[in-house]
């Protein structure tokens, strides 16, 4: 049973059909948390967010308050927030941003209070129509409300926010190919170094980017303070945090719980949460965060939701979308089609990860359909290994960015929890579960 | 000069630990060290981005021992790097595995094959078997991305040269990424071709087949392939190539990495001209620039019929004594000479025949007196300096590599451009400061420049005089770029605004900026009334240039005119005016092609071309580099040293020189201009007369780099590289050259008023003109420049006309019909026309309705 005992930071407006509005908005508390951080001293916004200890919800999981401290002191510098989000099974910020706007935009604003930034940009997935829609009509609010523009609610500060739709591709999540794709450009990640856009950022300026949930954070943190914030969760993790649960649950769907306060097996099984697995089948697997996590087996599923607690172990929160697949899921077929998405969205620049993407799908398509041999098992390993070298976690990489070792994550996973599973495929010329 | 002095770093690579710049790249660094990292997006003259990972190794890190780009990563002081563990070479095997996953087995039938990066790194690094069952991708192949490229998808591994190139050397981003995965591809936005005048460059860095050149494509095998280092002389950059021919048939001329001049590149124009020079047998009328003149001959009974040699010599030696004789004769031309012919043909002029009335000029560029007397800058020091100063046409067109090194000093190294902009231009999108000036204009402009004061009615302000003037300074540090950007304005215009800056900022140096071929060379090898070889000068002799010889000749002054070179009716002004002048000489013409001037041929001798003989030649920065022999001219064509000779011998007297060595040899000893050591160092980037002392060393040879060129040990070359024997050349020319005292030039020049009812006209030149080297290469005809009035939208409106609405336009000597197009790049009461352009006739109507009699030329335009 999950411990429930936490306030809803990001999603206390959910219950109310009309929480995307300005007047519900209001209604409930928004832009408090603006006018309260005015009065304050941007270091003092700052420094609230740090003690926080709120960590990055977009998926490396780096300290906020830290991020904001690396930007470089510039007459010229940025907010950038990546509202991105296009992995399958990751459903967090598509949320918020249809349902919480206001929260958003006004996360944002206080951010961009604190950070003294130039300009904020909202970096939308363009498949989001919905939320684009809502996102554009809160900041069109808060700029009549006088939270945005010139002399914010008659304070010396102003800022201007622009919405930005992306135009189709998974890669713009990465925070750099997000920026040339601001800039106009094709959305290449950038190579590293300089390996901050804190220093070298948006037009060649410092630029903070952030993710939709860390931002929708802020009111709370400011209004409560981040003392109370770091006082929920464990450990590093604080606070609360979303979890996109999806798979072969009972209740798939968006829960917001206290971190390490509540395990795996807590999230899936409460009645309240993902109310057990379809039929009561055994957990064959899950993906701890996201699918470019490596898997985790049944024997986990006590440890408990925190950032260090899954890395220890070999994986990482990531995302925060849990994927359970029980004993009637093919891993094979999951595994290939996690594939054939990162091999559609490889941006194409560096060779290990257009080549070998491609190739893992195709021999991975082979394997779930017929024609799989005994000797791709380890074909596919050594591929895995030539774009993850050693395949270990947190991986070694042979690319500009984290996309290609995110490729053999499932692939390996499932070679090395369910090689037999394979060998089947192989005898059985096809997948045994069509 | 740029270069701080500054400190190096220690870096140890496979536990070696050698010195290392700060800054510099892994790559190089380690390079330099004996210690080759693979590699195939990385190029040395682009910027790296780290992309193919070939060239991962292992660099210890604050984490650990990490795998990292060579190529992208700078050293710094104490990094630790290992090149050759197991742990990078699976690596490095594992990009080559993937590179080739998706790569086409049709190596027998790829161009690239036997030369290909790729698969020369596949035969050294990778497995002897694909592990790779899957269908490859597929696209259709090749494409036309353009005119003179195509591109096979399949074939290519996605290192962005080719988009790196165009966008960042060239400024033509035409081709880009497009697609994602393993089905990314490059390609061409759906309406602009990939029409850059850079896009051969694009094929000679692909590091496998996936570019293919049109004319080149299918033609040969590489390891057919003989291989000779020279310089390009189509224009007057003198770009390094590696001229490659199959037997006696040339194929393929690839651009080698010279450091003080071409980096590598080439514009289409050098690179595909090849074509005219063999290959080419469409016509055999020598009338016709396309083909090529192989036999003597004379005129009989109004045609030309071949003849002996010796018939020949004989019946030209008599014109020419004749006309001697009553002192009516001279010489036009040059430009195409070696320097060792130039000498041998100014030896035959001056020392046998006893004439000054020379010159390698067809009025069309600047006096050579002037240039003489100017300080002068290289091509490295204009890329290097503080602020560059443009008083030329639109360089791309003009001396397209020396627009890609000033492009570069921009872009990449944020110098100063300011641009006297004469009409349109490709480096008006990077200049610092752009000044519009009209025709008839320059020379106060200049005149603006050291006072400040903003003459009446220019089209740009004093915020923009003054900006222009803030950067130049007293013009220390500024090198002044100087051409002739218009040729149907007098000379005198640039002339006098060249000499008012020279004496405004004695600080500042100048680089020529003429155009044609070896015209520098010739003109140092005294090719014009008072120069002498050596860089030498007569201020007390006379001679008549090319427009005075032309007015004599129609005053019945001369009788008598030795072209050398057959294209004097496709270059100057006033052709109307100088078919007149032929039509009243004795010709005798000197030529490899064939061309109009031939109708008025008394007798035609045939000459050795570029790439079919050897001597050296002269670049704007007055750079001499050897030229060689690939092939053998065709019938019984001659080198113009050995034609020089014979004539003489005719004469009944000897120039003394048997052979291009020795006549090298002699310009060397009785001017101490470098003839002879160049030449003996075939495979080096030569030496700047006045400064032989500066020789920049070449980078080793990467085939990586430049895949197609071959060492010259390969090719049983460069026994003498880079050991000329300086003790050889005087270390100052014997002779005596101008100063701008000597030049008695008046400051006043009268520029008759515009008349508001004409538009001056801007004729400035274009790289795909009706010259040689475009008709006589079918792949470069098609790009011929079509004439077309670029005007203002202030001109257009008033006229009432659009783009591609026909208009009427009356000169001096009639009128004709031709299109506008709208450029705001053009200044107002001003239309730029493309010189030796044609109408969609074919017919080359401008050069006849002007006369060239004003210091500018107008035209009154009538539309409907």
């Amino acid at each position: 049973v999950a411990t429930l005992t936490a306030p809803r930071i990001v999603l206390s407006r959910l219950e109310h059909a009309d929480s995307h509005t300005i007047s519900r908005y209001l209604a409930t508390g928004g832009y408090d948390g603006l006018r309260k951080a005015l009065t304050m001293f941007p270091e003092a916004v700052a420094s609230e967010v740090d003690q926080a200890s709120l960590l990055g919800r977009g998926g490396a999981g780096f300290p906020a308050g830290r991020k904001w401290s690396m930007l470089r002191k510039a007459p010229i510098s940025y907010l950038v927030v990546n509202g991105d989000e296009s992995e399958p099974a990751t459903f967090k910020d598509h949320l918020l941003l249809e349902r919480d706007p206001h929260q958003l935009v006004e996360g944002v604003i206080i951010a961009a209070y604190a950070l003294q930034v130039s300009a904020i940009y909202i970096f939308v997935r363009g498949e989001f129509a919905l939320g684009l829609e809502r996102v554009q009509q809160a900041v069109n609010d808060a700029y009549e409300l006088g939270a945005l523009g010139p002399k914010i609610f008659g304070s010396d500060f102003s800022v201007d926010v622009v919405v930005h739709p992306g135009a189709g591709a998974y890669i713009c999540g990465e925070e750099t190919a997000l920026i040339e794709a601001l800039e106009g450009k094709r959305g290449f990640p950038r190579i590293k170094p300089p390996f901050f856009p804190a220093v070298t950022g948006l037009y060649g300026e410092p630029t903070v980017v952030n993710n939709v949930e860390t931002m929708s954070n802020l009111p709370w943190i400011i209004n409560n303070g981040g003392a109370a914030f770091a006082a929920l969760g464990g450990g590093r993790s604080t606070g609360t945090r979303l979890f996109a649960l999806a798979g072969r649950v009972n209740n798939p769907g968006v829960f917001e719980i206290e971190m390490v306060k509540n395990t795996f097996r807590d999230l899936i099984y409460d009645p309240q949460l993902g109310g057990g697995v379809i039929d009561d089948n055994k957990i064959k697997a899950i993906i701890p965060g996201g699918v470019s996590a490596p898997w985790f087996g049944p024997e986990l599923l006590d440890l408990p939701l925190g950032q260090d607690e899954v890395a220890e172990k070999g994986s990482m929160l990531g995302s925060g979308s849990i994927v359970v697949m029980d004993e009637t899921t093919c891993v094979v077929r999951a595994a290939w089609r996690i594939t054939k998405f990162f091999a559609r969205e490889s941006c194409g620049q560096c060779t290990p990860c257009r080549e070998g993407s491609g190739w893992i799908e195709r021999a991975m398509y082979r394997m779930e359909h017929g024609g799989g041999r005994l000797e791709d098992i380890d074909l596919l390993v050594d591929l895995c290994d030539n774009i993850a070298p050693g395949l270990t976690w947190p991986p070694q990489q042979t690319t500009i960015c984290v996309l290609g070792p995110s490729i053999p994550s499932s692939v390996h996973s499932a070679i090395q929890m369910f090689r037999d599973d394979f060998v089947e495929h192989v005898e059985n010329g096809g997948c045994p579960h069509d | 000069m740029t270069d701080v002095i500054r400190s190096t770093v220690t870096i140890t690579v496979n536990g070696r630990s050698f010195e290392a710049n700060p800054g510099e790249l892994l790559i190089e660094a380690a390079e330099r060290a004996g210690t080759y990292v693979p590699r195939f997006c990385y190029h040395p003259r682009m910027e790296p981005v780290g992309i193919c990972r070939m060239c991962l190794v292992e660099v210890d890190s604050p984490r650990g021992a990490t795998l990292q780009p060579a190529c992208f990563l700078k050293v710094n002081d104490g990094m630790n790097v290992i090149t050759d563990s197991e742990k990078v070479k699976k690596a490095q095997d594992g990009v080559l595995e993937f590179l080739l996953a998706n790569h086409p087995l049709d190596c027998p039938v790829c161009d690239k094959g036997g030369e290909c990066p790729l698969q020369d790194q596949t035969l050294a690094h990778g497995s002897g078997e694909t592990r790779f069952i899957e269908e490859k991708r597929h696209f259709v192949k090749p494409v036309e991305i353009g005119a003179l490229v195509l591109l096979d998808r399949e074939r290519c591994i996605q290192c962005a040269r080719c988009t790196r190139f165009a966008a960042d050397v060239a400024g033509d981003a035409q081709i880009a990424f497009a697609g994602r995965g393993d089905l990314i591809e490059v390609a061409t936005s759906p309406t602009q071709p990939f029409d850059s005048i850079f896009s051969g460059n694009t094929v000679q860095i692909c590091p496998v087949g996936a570019l293919t050149a049109k004319p080149y494509r299918f033609n040969a095998r590489p390891w057919d392939l003989e291989q000779i280092e020279s310089t390009c002389t189509t224009c007057a950059v003198g770009c390094r190539v590696a001229v490659q021919s199959s037997g006696n048939r040339l194929t393929r001329v690839l651009g080698v990495d010279s450091e003080p001049v071409n980096h590598g590149w080439l514009c289409d124009k050098g690179r595909f001209t090849l074509e005219s020079i063999d290959g080419n047998e469409t016509s055999n009328d020598p009338l016709d620039a396309a083909s090529r003149i192989t036999e003597p001959m004379v005129r009989r009974n109004g045609t030309l019929v071949e003849v002996s040699w010796g018939e020949a010599l004989a019946e030209a030696a008599e014109v020419l004594r004749k006309a001697s004789e009553v002192n009516g004769l001279g010489a036009i031309g040059g430009a195409a000479l070696t320097n060792e012919g130039a000498f041998a043909w100014e030896r035959l002029l001056r020392g046998v025949l006893r004439t000054d009335n020379v010159d390698a000029q067809y009025g069309d560029g600047l006096d050579a007196g002037l240039l003489q007397a100017l300080p002068r800058a290289t091509i490295d020091e204009a890329s290097n300096a503080r602020v560059v100063v443009t008083l030329t046409g639109d360089l791309r067109e003009e001396l397209p590599i020396l627009f890609l090194r000033l492009r570069e000093s921009a872009v990449r190294y944020q110098r100063s451009i300011v641009e006297l902009a004469f009409g349109a231009s490709a480096l008006r999108s990077v200049a610092t400061v752009s000044l519009p000036v009209r025709p008839g204009e320059a020379h106060f402009v200049a005149q603006a420049l050291g006072d400040g004061a903003l003459p009446l009615d220019v089209a740009f302000s004093q915020g923009e005089l003054d900006s222009a003037r803030e950067l130049i300074g007293d013009g220390n540090g500024v090198v002044f770029v100087v051409g002739r950007p218009n040729i149907a304005e007098s000379a005198e215009v640039i002339e006098l605004a060249v000499r008012r800056l020279a004496t405004q900022f004695p600080r500042a140096t100048f680089l020529p900026a003429l155009r044609r071929s070896n015209v520098m060379g010739a003109l140092d090898m005294g090719l014009a009334p008072r120069l002498r070889p050596g860089r030498g000068f007569d201020a007390a002799s006379t001679g008549r240039d090319t427009l005075a010889q032309l007015a004599a000749l129609r005053a019945g002054e001369q009788s008598a005119l030795l072209l050398l070179g057959g294209c004097l009716l496709g270059n100057v002004l006033d052709v109307v005016g100088a078919r007149e002048a032929l039509d009243k000489a004795d010709v005798v013409v000197v030529t490899g092609h064939g061309g109009a001037s031939l109708a008025y041929a008394n007798v035609v001798l045939p000459a050795a071309v570029q790439h079919e003989r050897l001597g050296t030649v002269t670049n704007i920065e007055g750079r001499v580099t050897a030229v060689a022999p690939k092939i053998v001219a065709p019938g019984s064509a001659w080198p113009d040293v050995a034609i020089a000779s014979e004539l003489a011998e005719e004469l009944g007297q000897s120039i003394g020189l048997a052979s291009v060595e020795q006549a090298a040899k002699t310009i060397e000893e009785t001017t101490g201009y470098p003839a002879l050591s160049v030449l003996n160092d075939s495979t080096s980037d030569g030496v700047v007369v006045g400064d032989i002392a500066e020789r920049s060393a070449r980078r080793p040879l990467d085939p990586m780099a430049f895949p197609g060129i071959r060492s010259t040990e390969a090719v049983g070359l460069g026994a003498n590289a880079g050991t000329t024997l300086l003790s050889n050349v005087a270390t100052q020319t014997s002779t005596t050259s101008a100063t701008l005292g000597d030049l008695a030039a008046s400051d006043k020049l009268e520029v008759p008023l515009a008349d508001s009812y004409s538009l001056r006209v801007n004729l400035s030149r274009r790289l795909y003109d009706n010259g040689i080297a475009v008709q006589g290469s079918p792949s470069l005809a098609t790009l011929k420049a079509v004439s077309v009035l670029h005007l203002n939208h202030f001109d257009l409106d008033r006229l009432g006309v659009t783009t591609g609405d026909v208009v009427g336009v009356s000169g001096p000597r009639g009128s004709i019909r031709l299109p506008v197009a709208l450029n705001d790049e053009v200044p107002r009461g001003v239309t730029e026309i493309a010189f030796a352009s044609l109408d969609a006739e074919g017919n080359d109507v401008v050069r006849p309705i002007l006369d060239g009699g004003d210091v500018i030329s107008q035209v009154r335009l009538e539309s409907a």
